[in-house]
């Protein structure tokens, strides 16, 4: 018995270091549950099985921001992974971490890894890359917002689903006609912040912050006070009054009202189309975002959502190699193009987005390619490249408060959106102070 | 006369108490003492730099109208999840206490709920009252309330009061019965040949008798709702709608785990230290009076 034990040990000490020393181990920690956590593994084990120098360790560690704390913990106590999946709105924190990260392009070109950095879609890539156009962060998952349209509802309420829906203005007339019809419920949106300040910002080219939204600086102040937001919140106050908007929180609640078949109008990421699809018992329309013809004669851009994989700083050389390896995996166009339709995310290479098309996906799922085009329509300006503001995630919060005092009919937008910027303001102080 | 046990050198004594003055030192002296510290840098989340800025994290959150508010929030929901946790583990306890038939059981079920973590509990009343498919939020609209905790602050605050309150009113009830069940019954039965009746025995008599129970009660409850409720406003409002369920622990985590601001939440962690420090010297010093033991 004894004997055996010692032998068990014996041969484990004898085979661990070996198997050490033949593949090189890289830690990955991502935020996904559920499908796609599932996808998320699957795509580590076609990399692992692929070739035997390296080997993917991915592991779940929470929603976005408790990953995005795991990272920062783990970093302090020097046991950061080699990839952390960081959210969008964590960007300027990690921007401004030097020596806690690695930049993408600077591991890449060092890995020996086929990377192109032209080869990403310009609106999605931009988010992600320096002023002067070196890429930081690898964009994973990216989504942008679109109109959903519940065909039925409108049908119910004797208004024709065919309508066009492409500006507020008609938008406008459609919930007035979709309330005279006894809808109870028009319209309902997931994440007000993003959606109507972050993207109205980007997709009417004003301004969301000065200095580039941030990209040309810490010392950056926001913008969301201006004209054309504050035109956007009233009318969406009147709506809410009038209960042709119907408020249900701060994240993606209005989901499930949606999905439902009760609400017949829903501005939702793009990324919602898996959801919806599986579960909608109605006839669904995906539309482009609409914009106010009074503020802008056409559309310039949306702005991503999502996340992207950051290299963590403090690892060995070799390390970097496989996670240069694997980087270049996740990017190559038909892992991208399979991630897209599976997901609805938006394919990070433009080659993905042809494969794709070629397929023939987009006839047989039609919307599925409106946010693609969306997002690709022109070339992004100063205003609709992306947000780089530090503290976003509580800054978002404050957005959300101040939103709410609209809704509920206590603040005007004005008010409303003055106090949002003094105190998101402080906090981009804040921030400056402590990483200037 | 006092009795006292004199130790022969100091060897012994100091072993006893070593247990205690090492626990107190790892578990709180020393984060304390880091919170102290931390309050007066501004780090960046990494730990990569910090900079020394005395007291600029205190002037920073004093100087904010929506912290000071904070305070105000959590008067209001520590008072009220104190009361409503208290008054009906009072009344339940009496009611048991009165039982002769079944009382095992109407007082298992009554601890039951305090098993339930606060997380969990903040979900269950959720769902309740979930604007589009709760249970009791349905029930208000049949009776032509529109329940709309999402955007109603009076309603949010009310609902994690109660959330909060649940599961409390039985660790309350346990205290509160074996306090009732060591009242002298000569005592009672004294005042019930005296003619007092049920309500004026237990104003008189009982409740004088159980005040070291309800004061400890009320100490815990506050150290409660002030530090572990922090599971259920999390679960079912995230400090909203605006910031009407905002109370200094939720901002203590938001601006430290949110907003990666350690500086400020170091700070607030001192002020909060500060501020319940000062709450159960005010306790002892005016309530405890009142206490007959």
């Amino acid at each position: 018995m004894k004997s055996h034990l010692l032998g068990a040990i014996a041969a484990t000490t004898m085979l661990s270091p070996v198997a050490a020393m033949a593949q090189t181990e890289v830690q990955f920690w991502h935020a996904f549950t559920g499908r796609l956590g599932e996808l998320v593994a699957a795509q580590v084990e076609e990399f692992n099985a692929g070739q035997s120098d390296y080997v993917v360790v991915q592991s779940h560690k929470g929603n976005y921001s408790e990953t995005l704390n795991a990272g920062i913990a783990a970093f302090r106590a020097q046991e950061q992974p080699h990839i952390l999946m960081v959210f969008e709105v964590g960007t300027a924190t990690m921007m401004a971490a030097e020596g806690a990260v690695r930049p993408v392009f600077e591991v890449m070109a060092e890995s020996g890894a086929t990377f192109d950095s032209d080869a990403y879609i310009g609106a999605v890539k931009g988010y992600y890359t320096t002023t002067d156009g070196d890429m930081l962060s690898l964009p994973f998952n990216s989504s942008t917002p679109v109109l959903w349209v519940n065909r039925n509802a409108f049908e119910a309420a004797g208004v024709d689903p065919d309508m066009d829906l492409s500006t507020w203005e008609n938008v406008g007339a459609a919930l007035d006609a979709l309330k005279a019809g006894g809808s109870e419920c028009p319209l309902v949106t997931a994440w007000q912040s993003w959606i109507h300040l972050e993207n109205f910002s980007a997709y009417h080219d004003v301004p969301f912050a000065s200095k580039d939204n941030g990209f040309a600086g810490l010392d950056t102040e926001l913008m969301l006070n201006g004209e054309a937001q504050i035109a956007h919140l009233t009318a969406m106050q009147e709506w809410a009054q009038d209960g042709k908007f119907i408020y249900t929180g701060r994240r993606n609640e209005g989901g499930a009202n949606f999905r439902a078949g009760e609400c017949a109008l829903f501005t939702e990421s793009s990324a919602g189309y898996a959801g919806i699809k599986a579960e909608a018992e109605f006839d669904f329309d995906v539309r482009p975002l609409p914009y106010w013809q009074a503020v802008a004669s056409e559309p310039q851009n949306t702005i991503i959502g999502g996340a992207s994989l950051w290299v963590m700083a403090g690892h060995e050389a070799e390390e970097y190699a496989g996670v240069g390896e694997f980087l270049a995996f996740l990017s190559s166009s038909g892992v991208q193009a399979q991630w897209h339709q599976d997901t609805g995310y938006l394919p990070i290479t433009a080659e993905a987005g042809e494969a794709t098309k070629m397929a023939g996906f987009y006839e047989e799922n039609p919307g599925t390619d409106v946010a693609v085009m969306q997002m690709t329509a022109n070339e992004p300006t100063a205003n609709s490249k992306g947000l780089r503001l530090g503290s976003f995630d509580q800054i978002r919060g404050i957005i959300d408060e101040e939103l709410e005092a609209i809704w509920s009919g206590d603040k005007t937008p004005q008010e409303a959106m003055d106090s949002a910027k003094a105190r998101g303001d402080a906090l981009l102080r804040r921030f400056e102070q402590a990483n200037g | 006369m006092e009795k006292r046990v004199t130790f022969k050198g100091w060897l012994l004594p100091l072993l006893l108490i070593a247990p205690q003055v090492i626990i107190s030192a790892v578990f709180f002296f020393y984060p304390a003492g880091q919170a102290i510290w931390q309050s007066l840098f501004i780090p960046d989340p990494f730990g990569l730099s910090s900079q020394f800025v005395g007291l600029g994290n205190f002037e920073f959150l004093l100087g904010d109208p929506f912290y000071r508010a904070a305070f105000l929030t959590t008067a209001v929901f520590s008072i009220l999840v104190t009361v409503c946790s208290m008054i009906p583990a009072l009344f339940l306890a009496v009611i048991a206490d009165r039982l002769i038939k079944g009382s095992g059981v109407y007082r298992t079920m009554l601890i039951w709920p305090y098993a339930v973590a606060p997380a969990v509990a903040g979900v269950l009343w959720l769902f309740m009252f979930n604007t589009r498919v709760g249970v009791v939020s349905w029930y208000l609209g049949q009776l032509g309330y529109d329940w709309n905790h999402v955007l109603n602050g009076g309603e949010a605050m009310g609902l994690v009061v109660v959330a909060s309150a649940w599961g409390r009113i039985s660790y309350n009830f346990l205290f509160f019965f074996a306090a009732l069940q060591s009242v002298p019954r000569s005592v009672i039965e004294a005042a019930a040949i005296d003619g007092a009746h049920f309500w004026r025995r237990f104003f008189t008599i009982v409740l004088p008798l159980i005040t070291p129970t309800a004061f400890f009660l009320l100490v815990v409850n506050v150290v409660y709702a002030f530090f572990e409720t922090f599971g259920v406003i999390h679960t079912i409002t995230g400090g909203g709608p605006q910031q009407t369920t905002t109370i200094l622990v939720y901002k203590v985590f938001s601006d430290g785990f949110v907003g990666q601001d350690l500086g400020s939440s170091s700070a607030q962690s001192v002020i909060l230290l500060f501020v319940v420090g000062l709450l159960t010297v005010i306790q002892f010093k005016y309530v405890e009076k009142r206490v007959h033991y």
